[in-house]
């Protein structure tokens, strides 16, 4: 999806960030653990459960890779 | 220190550098409790040669989680070699240790224990990646350039829209932030400077840099789309 994205596009979405509620970093390391397995769980539902975090994450590009790499290494783990 | 992280140092450490392999696929961690929560909570909290061994398997545990996310962002760091980026995750391992035994009593039960600890090791090594993928490297604070870009696939009326709302979002960032928020924006989300490094040399943390970033984004899409934001707000 990003990667169609026109790059002055891109730039305009990193300047204005997500709209909507969304947790700050500190939330979102707490609950991190918790939304990655929820998604990694069959009839999860991460987002429900943990509003606001998935607006974080599209804003926050070291959250982004926090999540990522968590999800990574527990799947790698499965 | 535990005599059982000690050892683990002594092994995994300065003493003889481990070769980091790229994924940790097919090292599937075993340990003592199992996936058992509760298991490991009743060891770290035991006293004596229990504790002492559950320390040096969660020591381990954290290893592998702080080699895996240096390998994930090595190629960020190509001046460092094997044994730099061992030390790194070692190092990593070792805070991400302090940090879980610290915080014990915040595992709520939520995830697997092994999923909570995990996140300590890999935000340990990623910081450290990051500072390190900056160290001496200056952080740009003003919009010297903004970017140009190509636009050969686009229609002229796609070019001129895109560049009118850059042009829209530019004069807001004059004009609607703070000084403060300019400079965190700008280095943030034009110059795409890591937080962590952004928060480290302006003496700051990244949850508070986050807060200012929050804030200056709402800031411009209320002067950009008055409307829309107040109706998010409302939500």
């Amino acid at each position: 999806m990003t990667d169609k994205t026109h790059p002055q596009e891109e730039l305009a979405r990193r300047l204005l960030g997500p709209a909507g509620p969304e947790l700050g970093c500190d939330e979102c390391f707490e609950e991190l653990d918790r939304y990655v397995e929820l998604e990694l769980a069959r009839g999860g539902d991460a987002n429900a459960a943990v509003p606001g975090m998935r607006a974080h994450l599209d804003g926050c590009p070291a959250c982004q890779e926090d999540y990522a790499s968590l999800r990574a290494l527990v799947e790698a783990e499965a | 220190m535990s005599e059982a992280v000690r050892d683990c140092e002594l092994r995994g450490g300065h003493a003889g550098h481990v070769t980091l392999r790229p994924l940790v696929r097919a090292q599937k961690i075993r340990t003592a409790a199992g996936e058992r929560s509760e298991g490991w909570i009743d060891e770290l909290r035991s006293d004596g040669a229990e504790r002492d061994d559950a320390i040096g398997r969660l020591h381990a545990l954290l290893l592998r989680a702080a080699r895996f996310e240096v390998m994930r962002r090595a190629r960020f760091v190509p001046h460092l070699r094997g044994g730099d980026l061992d030390d790194v995750a070692l190092q990593s391992a070792n805070d991400a240790l302090v940090a879980v035994l610290a915080k014990l009593d915040r595992f709520r039960g939520q995830s697997r224990f092994t999923t909570w600890a995990y996140k300590f090791a890999l935000l340990e090594a990623a910081v450290k990646v990051r500072r390190l993928a900056w160290q001496g490297r200056e952080i740009p604070l003003e919009p010297t350039e903004w970017p140009r870009f190509a636009d050969s696939g686009s229609s002229p009326h796609a070019q001129t829209e895109r560049g009118e709302r850059l042009g829209e979002i530019s004069r807001a960032i004059d004009t609607e932030l703070t000084p403060h928020q300019r400079e965190v924006l700008v280095a943030l989300a034009l110059n795409e400077v890591p937080i962590d490094v952004l928060a480290e040399r302006l003496g700051t943390t990244r949850g508070a840099l986050y807060k200012t970033l929050h804030d200056a984004r709402r800031k411009l899409r209320r002067a950009l789309d008055p409307e829309e934001e107040r109706g998010q707000a409302d939500d």
